[in-house]
């Protein structure tokens, strides 16, 4: 797929929004890809952390708005703790998803949650769960 | 009435953009005391020379201001040229309308600069008029250099001094000199065995007629200035008579107690009696008296026994001998960040991760296995090795943002030795970019990849650990799409981060000179005075600057060197006249310049009468030590110092003038 | 001594062996946790926006009243710790933030709590080497496999419970407990987190991955200090057994259920019966 780079996308307003919501500084990732190393879930991702932040570092939100990534991080912060330039992907995921879960597009329906599970599992699953994937 | 010519340069447009330079020149010209004025696009220029002198003597001035760019730019152009004109050059000054005018405001109308290049050259105007003629004084320099580090960048130093007819006194604090490159195996670019170019340069500078090596000792202490340092430096016992040992070793042959060896950073034991390595210059033991029983307990003593011409002496004790010396050159070297510091790559613990420098002893034909590869847990050959770059260089959260620079060399020069020792071998080289600026460098790092086989990978490696006696490394490979990558390998390792040497910033600070964030020396100038530092007569060498390989060390040192033979080219040494002077009438002793003065140039002298009792106190300058920086001045509360060139009168006019 | 203590949602519901084992062992070791007399969630997860700081509120409104309680509060739950300690940090180290919270904030927070996990407690109030006197059941030679997980360790420089690379301070209290600890690569891996609510085939994956990573070492029992873990890989291990005969379970206990134990509770006490994976046949077995 061919990626056409301009300033105004590299540049873009929803780059800052992601920029502001994470509190990260794009730039300052130099692509080492360490986080995407470690990460215990990359092998599941579409996208994993590193190349998710080089797609973000060339402004093309759209190809990776639509990817796993996101949603399957666990906020564990492997990436973040052995990051060289103290970058968190964790914080640039989670401002991926608030770009969802803001405009109200939740990723997961509680009603078709498995009961039995809500009853027997810990709170503090649901809870998390629910900040990352429900409005 | 004084005859004050006035030269206001455009610098091309760099002034004239925002000063009316003509206006400067025509207001001035109306000022007491102003015979000549003119405005000229480049003052620096031949012709602009040429004219300044011409101006001089056709109109006969008695003092004259260039307003022009910084003092620090071309102070120097101006005086000189005012000599030449039959002017006492300290009746020559510039004021500074670039820097600090025309460079700052960016009104185009002129008005504003305008009017401050008026206002700073009427300040320099009233400040001229009180000008008096200085001379130039000079100093005598003692044409000795002191050396301090006998790594590669130190002994090159050291020869090149030497030969060029001056003597050198070179310490080094281990046993030995050689450094780092001592431990080397071969070297890229040309892969010629490090030994075999060195020790021709350890022994050429042993033998030497002007070098006197002075190992296992420091430097405790710097007095003195340019030309002029006295240097106390401590050795420390080595337990052995360097007089009457011949190096026959029979000592450490015999002595039965052992020790980590630090050359060999672990890899191997000497004895408590030793030479680091068995090329070491000079090749005399000493004892490492805190393990050595004989020492501690009274106990064993065998060496004493068996050497031959009685060398051994278990009573000696450090000295401190004095050297005075007219230059001093540092060239203390760099040591590697400790494997200790990498959590995720098993803190040093996991046997068979090593640092480069312990794989170079592993691939040296002196080392501990006679240069076969072998793994430090149990002997055996690997069968595959997975190098790790970028081992905490470019990592700001283990604190240090820049590039070690020869790590991509070396690493790529270690598979080429694994290849060539251990044919089935198979390497794994994981790195960020590679960085092979050097002639013949990236023709280097291709050939280990295209003819030795070397696997890179670019990313980095998140993890290393142990699993079934295996080093699992587990990293990425951002080429292939970001791909999580698990190698099994057999051993590790780490291009860890070249460092600077512990303690190396309270070094500094007895020498006098800067470092920067990262504890590396600073260059006066990083372009133009690359080997100088601040405190003049003191030179910088080698990785004690920051990574540098062996060609730019060695060249370091023979610049290094070049400047220390300028500065013993001649017998004295022209000194700047702006000293600071007591005036002995109002002096009361109270010392508070001598606390003051940063350079140690004040002291307290006695005045006697004929029968030789003491009348008075006072404070005199030493105008070898003086730097005028005039502290002392503004320490002194009876207001009896004046520095030269800068007396209380001049600034006051030129202040009352704004 | 009285310690206020923050139990959290899960320890009072689901975790309970946890949060009784705990409280027992602590009053043979001559300390009592009190709980807080009022307290609420701590969100279950410290907020990773920067621009929203209502997700500080509710970890916030925790502190406040334990502060009113008194200045130190101690936790069990990893991931209140973890919630708690990095609040109390970004409180303190944006003293705006700390002052726009504190609008919101029916009772006043100034940032001077101290939050100590109750591991802290034994390691360093009360000493590893006065739990091992108060021992009365050695487990000897039990073979256990420290699981740290990430809420207790990460990020490193803001928890600072021990060295987030290489902690030890389990395997510490394991071995005063009498155990042989275990070490095993993956210790500090996660587990899969809230993936329990729906992607329950990448927690198995994980959760399998850190179980297999303690066997293979040698661990015959792993035990936690977060019921999140604790679940996931208690729960995890029917489907790994189901698809890998090979998979041999392991009882996956919380730390202070073998604390207890030693401590001379009894195993109905400590709830052992509870926990999926019976780990009282090894017991047995062992003699302990
Ligand atoms: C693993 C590895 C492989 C390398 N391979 C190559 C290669 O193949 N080719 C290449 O060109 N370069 C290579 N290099 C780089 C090379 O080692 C250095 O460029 C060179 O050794 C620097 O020499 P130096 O004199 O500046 O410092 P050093 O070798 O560190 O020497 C400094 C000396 O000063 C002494 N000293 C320190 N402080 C004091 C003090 N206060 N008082 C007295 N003495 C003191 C030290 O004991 C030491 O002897 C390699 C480096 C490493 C780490
Ligand atoms: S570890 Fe840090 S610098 Fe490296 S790729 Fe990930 S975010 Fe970028
Ligand atoms: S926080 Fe998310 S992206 Fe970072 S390592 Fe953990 S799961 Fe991966
Ligand atoms: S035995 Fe004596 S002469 Fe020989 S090396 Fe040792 S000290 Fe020197
Ligand atoms: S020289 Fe190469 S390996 Fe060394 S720090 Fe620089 S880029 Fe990394």
């Amino acid at each position: 797929m061919k990626i056409t780079l301009s300033k105004d996308k590299i540049e873009s307003e929803g780059i800052a929004l992601i920029e502001r919501i994470s509190g990260e500084d794009l730039k300052q990732c130099y692509q080492c890809g360490n986080c995407s190393g470690g990460c215990p879930v990359s092998l599941e991702m579409e996208i994993t952390p590193s190349q998710m932040i080089r797609q973000l570092q060339l402004g093309n939100i759209e190809g990776v708005e639509e990817a796993n990534t996101m949603w399957l991080c666990l906020g564990c912060q492997q990436c973040y703790s052995r990051c060289p330039k103290s970058v968190s992907a964790a914080k640039i995921l989670e401002a991926l998803r608030q770009l969802h879960l803001r405009k109200g597009e939740d990723h997961a329906e509680i009603a078709e949650m498995d009961m039995p599970l809500l009853k027997r599992g810990p709170q503090q699953a649901m809870v998390s769960a629910f900040r990352k994937f429900v409005s | 009435m004084p005859r004050i010519g006035v030269f206001v340069c455009q610098c091309g447009n760099n002034i004239e953009s925002t000063v009316d330079t003509q206006k400067v020149a025509d207001e001035l010209k109306e000022m007491p005391g102003v015979a000549y004025t003119c405005s000229y696009k480049f003052m620096c220029s031949s012709p602009g020379q040429e004219m300044f002198k011409n101006a001089i003597k056709d109109n006969d001035l008695d003092g004259v201001i260039v307003s022009a760019c910084s003092p620090h730019m071309h102070e120097k152009t101006f005086r000189k040229a005012s000599e030449a004109a039959g002017l006492n050059p300290y009746k020559c000054e510039v004021a500074n309308i670039r820097e600090q005018c025309s460079w700052v405001h960016h009104d185009e109308t002129k008005k504003v600069g305008t009017v401050k290049s008026l206002d700073l050259t009427r300040m320099m105007l009233e400040r001229l008029k009180r000008n008096k003629p200085l001379k130039a004084t000079s100093i005598p320099v003692t044409k000795k250099a002191l050396v301090i580090g006998g790594g590669i960048s130190g002994i090159q130093a050291a020869l090149d001094i030497a030969d060029g007819g001056v003597e050198v006194v070179l310490v080094e604090r281990e046993p030995s000199i050689g450094g780092n490159m001592a431990r080397l195996s071969e070297t890229f670019p040309t892969m010629d065995c490090s030994q075999c170019i060195l020790t021709p340069k350890m022994v050429e500078a042993d033998l030497h007629e002007n070098i006197k090596i002075l190992t296992y000792a420091e430097v405790e202490k710097v007095d003195g200035y340019i030309g002029n340092f006295t240097i106390t430096i401590n050795k420390k016992a080595k337990y052995v008579d360097e007089s009457t040992c011949t190096g026959c070793g029979e000592c450490w042959e015999k002595c039965p107690f052992k020790a980590d060896s630090e050359f060999e950073l672990g890899l191997n034991k000497r004895k408590v009696i030793y030479t680091p390595f068995p090329q070491s210059v000079p090749n005399i033991p000493v004892i490492d008296a805190p393990k050595c029983p004989k020492i501690q307990k009274d106990k064993c003593g065998l060496c004493a026994k068996v050497c031959g011409p009685g060398s051994i002496d278990f009573t000696q004790k450090d000295e401190i001998v004095t050297e005075h010396v007219g230059a001093i050159i540092v060239a203390t070297g760099f040591e590697l960040m400790p494997n200790e510091h990498f959590g995720e790559y098993g803190y040093g613990k996991i046997k068979d991760v090593v640092s480069g420098l312990q794989f170079e002893r592993l691939a040296s034909s002196s080392g501990p296995t006679g240069g076969k590869i072998e793994r430090p847990s149990d002997g055996k050959t690997p069968e595959s090795i997975v190098f790790i770059q970028c081992a905490g260089s470019r990592d700001e959260a283990k604190g240090v943002s820049y590039c070690s620079k020869i790590c991509c060399m070396y690493t790529a020069k270690h598979t080429m030795l694994y290849k060539h020792k251990v044919h089935e071998g198979k390497s794994y080289v994981f790195y960020m970019d590679i960085r092979a600026g050097g002639k013949r460098y990236e023709e280097f790092v291709r050939k280990a990849i295209e003819d030795d086989g070397a696997m890179y990978l670019r990313g980095r490696v998140s993890r290393v650990y142990e699993k079934n006696g295996k080093i699992m490394v587990q990293g990425v490979d951002t080429l292939s799409n970001g791909q999580q990558v698990e190698i099994e390998a057999d051993m590790v390792v780490l291009a860890t981060a070249l460092i600077s040497r512990k303690g190396a910033d309270s070094f500094a600070q007895k020498l006098g000179i800067g470092y920067d964030k990262d504890k590396f020396y600073s260059e006066y100038h990083p372009k133009l005075k690359p080997v100088e530092t601040v405190t003049a007569g003191i030179y910088l060498s080698g990785t004690c600057v920051g990574p540098m390989d062996i060609p730019e060390s060695v060249s370091m040192g023979s610049a290094a060197a070049s400047k220390a033979l300028g500065l013993f080219s001649s017998d004295k040494m022209a000194r700047e006249p702006i000293t600071a002077d007591v005036n002995k009438t109002t002096c009361n002793a109270c010392w508070d310049c001598v606390t003051a003065c940063p350079y140690t140039a004040i002291a307290k002298t006695e005045v006697k009468d004929r029968e030789g009792n003491i009348v008075q106190m006072l404070a005199e300058v030493n105008v070898g030590l003086c730097q005028g920086c005039g502290v002392c001045v503004a320490a002194c509360r009876s207001k009896s110092i004046d520095l030269a060139g800068y007396t209380d009168e001049q600034v006051y006019a030129a202040i009352n003038a704004f | 001594m009285k310690i206020p203590y923050y139990p959290g949602c899960t320890l009072n519901t689901v975790a309970k062996p946890f949060d009784e084992s705990a409280k027992a062992s602590a009053i043979t070791l001559g300390f009592e946790l009190e709980e807080l007399s009022e307290w609420n969630c701590c969100g279950a997860g410290f907020p990773l926006t920067n621009d929203n700081i209502m997700g500080l509120a509710a970890p916030t409104k925790v502190l406040a009243n334990a502060r009113a309680a008194g200045e130190t509060v101690t936790t069990l739950c990893s991931v209140c710790y973890n919630v708690l300690k990095r609040t109390n940090k970004a409180l303190n180290d944006d003293k705006e933030r700390k002052a726009t919270i504190n609008e919101f904030m029916e009772l006043e927070y100034d940032g001077s709590l101290n939050i100590v996990h109750y591991l802290e407690i034994l390691r360093d109030t009360v000493g590893f080497d006065k739990v091992k006197e108060a021992v009365k059941r050695p487990l000897t030679g039990i073979k256990v496999g420290a699981y740290y997980g990430c809420m207790l360790l990460r990020p490193g420089g803001e928890v600072g419970i021990d060295n987030a690379e290489a902690p030890t301070i389990i395997e510490d209290l394991l071995s005063a407990l009498g155990c042989e600890p275990v070490d095993f690569p993956d210790k500090i891996e996660c587990c899969g987190a809230h993936l329990a609510m729906g992607k329950t085939d990448v927690v198995e994956r994980l959760s399998g991955k850190i179980m297999t990573s303690a066997i293979e070492s040698g661990a015959e029992v792993i035990v936690t200090s977060c019921p999140l873990c604790q679940y996931n890989l208690d729960k995890s291990q029917e489907k790994i057994k189901s698809s890998d005969a090979g998979f041999k379970t392991v009882p996956v206990v919380y730390f202070t259920q073998l604390l207890g134990l030693a401590l001379g509770q009894s195993e109905d006490e400590t709830s052992l019966k509870d926990n999926q994976w019976d780990i009282r046949p090894l017991l047995a077995e062992r003699g302990v």
